[in-house]
């Protein structure tokens, strides 16, 4: 390494730059949290200040935990990612697994079937779609939705693992076989383990998608005992919108659970960027 | 390998079974129904075959072409705003970010990816009040730096609302392309950016001339990812604006106008069939997007292989 890509005043620039746009990325996010907790007169008076001991309140989360069912709400979305997650990370490794693993006629025509899926989103067949969950009296049904986050998670599930499963030793699954395993015992026991990593990363990519998703809650499932959190907020502060207290309050218990766990799996979702993208 | 004798290997079966029966029934054949369904129109009697009739209807009818011609432009700006803002600043931040001396760099990092994680919904309203003429933010923010005579009701009016949800929505998205970026820049070899010092390329010429064709690959991924999120695009415009994409249809894209039209609003009954023809243009478009990435672009941009 030279000297000759750093210097002080170049790196005191990059720093100005990322700064400013962090702050820029950050700023709306920090403004609502910070006014949730404030009064009304506050909120107006002075949005950006931080909440004092004369103008902390915490009165909006009152109003959205009394008048949405926010903790149903919440339960529906948790369940409905939950499934979906799980129907795709098992079916996504086995599909992924026949795919990388076995020569058999059709293997690359149905490898590219299966990654058709990448690139087409679902929603364009969202009017077959209904038609279909109609058809299987599942509307207002939460397995509507896992259904379609299923189909939708497993084209790029199946991509990714199926990229890391070819790399697994043959070596091991040949023992395997010697040892008298069958392929069920030798795809369970010996490569889904070591696959655990891109498994996560994965796993972070389907989640994201499924938890923010509005456009299916709308259309398959917008009754109010099967409302997921994003359609709940959506509606509540439709409602409310005049009531800034509320408003703030509910975008903020939005906001809150995903920062936390995007701050946990950050890493994880980042080296899985960066190592997807390096391929 | 001699397959003729071999016995049927039915554990490749069971390992396909379940993920090509929930995509070949929830995803292919309901695309492949919504192409079919867009070829039926209501008749006196249930559904009946009307041949192209509904897309003649959607681009030549004035009643409708007007709003498809809208929305499609109107799409099509969204994808250029994010084409020109979106990229530049995403490779200007990667290419900052991949200076292995930098400090913080996971802080950076982990914040400018926070608003991607977020949901449109979140987003959408938050930069709603943000804007908002009636909370002080924007106006008092401009005020700061005395630029206060700028301050519009951005979203609210017609001239500039879908450029304001342009922004808003690279805003959101930026950390996709800073990551993938990111990443193409780390994979250039150390003995390359060495090699080119020893020459005396360096700083800014550096990235013109070694990196920026090194990455080439990763801005045609992305511009491709864009192409399609955007034409595919329906949440931040119905949680900002509504189902009606105001001002005056001026936010109207093609996954609202399928929206409304699928569903109905107001006065105007849904008709899945109408719905089914907006559905199977954007599949087109999409469709088209696609190929000409995969066959003229993908095809002529060099892979380099380290």
């Amino acid at each position: 390494m030279s000297k000759a890509r750093t210097s002080l005043p170049r790196s005191a620039a990059a720093h100005g730059v990322l700064l400013l746009y962090t702050a820029i990325a950050l700023f709306p996010v920090i403004v609502i949290i910070i006014n949730a907790f404030k009064s009304r007169q506050a909120i107006f008076r002075s949005p950006l200040s931080l909440p004092d001991a004369e103008s902390f309140t915490l009165i909006g989360f009152e109003t959205v935990l009394k008048q949405g069912d926010f903790l149903l709400y919440f339960q529906n979305s948790f369940i409905v990612t939950v499934a979906s997650l799980a129907c795709v990370l098992l079916f996504g490794a086995m599909a992924a697994f026949a795919l990388a693993e076995y020569r058999f006629r059709g293997n690359p025509l149905m490898g590219l079937y299966l990654a058709l899926g990448i690139m087409i989103p679902i929603r364009l067949g969202t009017v077959a779609i209904l038609q279909l969950m109609v058809a299987g009296g599942l509307v207002n049904t939460l397995t509507a939705l896992v259904l379609v986050y299923s189909a939708q998670g497993l084209p790029l599930a199946i991509f990714i693992l199926s990229e890391f499963m070819k790399q697994v030793s043959d070596d091991l699954k040949n023992a395997g076989r010697i040892d008298g395993l069958s392929e069920y015992t030798i795809f369970f026991r010996l490569v889904l383990p070591l696959v655990r990593p891109a498994m996560a990363t994965v796993a972070v990519f389907t989640m994201i998608p499924i938890w923010n998703d509005l456009w299916f809650p709308l259309i398959l499932a917008p009754s109010e005992e099967t409302k997921t959190i994003t359609l709940g907020a959506q509606v509540f502060i439709g409602q409310f919108v005049t009531n800034w207290n509320a408003v703030l309050a509910a975008l903020s218990l939005a906001i809150l659970p995903v920062l936390v766990l995007y701050l946990i799996f950050s890493r994880q979702l980042i080296r899985g960027i960066t190592a997807g993208a390096v391929k | 390998m001699a397959a003729a004798k071999k016995p049927v290997r039915w554990h490749i079966a069971v390992f396909l079974a379940p993920a090509v029966l929930i995509y070949t029934s929830v995803m292919i054949l309901p695309l492949f129904g919504t192409l079919q369904l867009s070829l039926f129109g209501r008749g006196e009697s249930g559904l009946i075959f009307v041949g192209f009739d509904n897309f003649r209807t959607l681009l030549f009818d004035p009643r409708w072409s007007a709003s498809f011609w809208n929305a499609l432009w109107n799409n099509t700006w969204f994808f250029i705003i994010h084409m020109a803002v979106q990229n530049p600043i995403g490779i200007l931040l990667a290419a900052l970010l991949s200076n292995p001396r930098l400090r913080l760099r996971g802080f950076y990092r982990t914040a400018i990816f926070v608003p991607t994680i977020l949901s449109f919904v979140i987003v959408g309203f938050a930069w709603k009040l943000i804007l908002s003429p009636l909370w002080g933010v924007a106006p008092s923010l401009l005020d700061m730096v005395g630029l206060r005579s700028l301050f519009e009701p951005w979203l609210g009016k017609e001239e500039y609302a879908l450029t304001t949800l342009g922004l808003i929505s690279v805003w959101q998205f930026i950390g996709i392309p800073m990551m993938l970026i990111y990443a193409a820049l780390l994979s250039i070899p150390e003995e390359l950016l060495e090699a080119a010092e020893c020459d005396g390329i360096t700083g800014m010429s550096q990235f013109w001339k070694i990196k920026l064709p090194l990455i080439l690959p990763s801005i045609g991924i992305i511009s491709v990812l864009t192409f399609v999120g955007n034409f595919n695009a329906f949440d931040l415009i119905y949680a900002t604006q509504g189902a009606m994409a105001g001002p005056n249809f001026s936010t109207d894209i093609l996954g609202t106008f399928l929206y409304r039209t699928f569903f109905g609003f107001q006065l105007q009954i849904g008709d899945p069939n109408m719905g089914a023809a907006i559905a199977s243009m954007m599949f087109l478009i999409i469709l088209v997007g696609v190929c000409i990435y995969l066959f003229m672009i993908q095809t002529r941009l060099r892979r380099y292989q380290f």
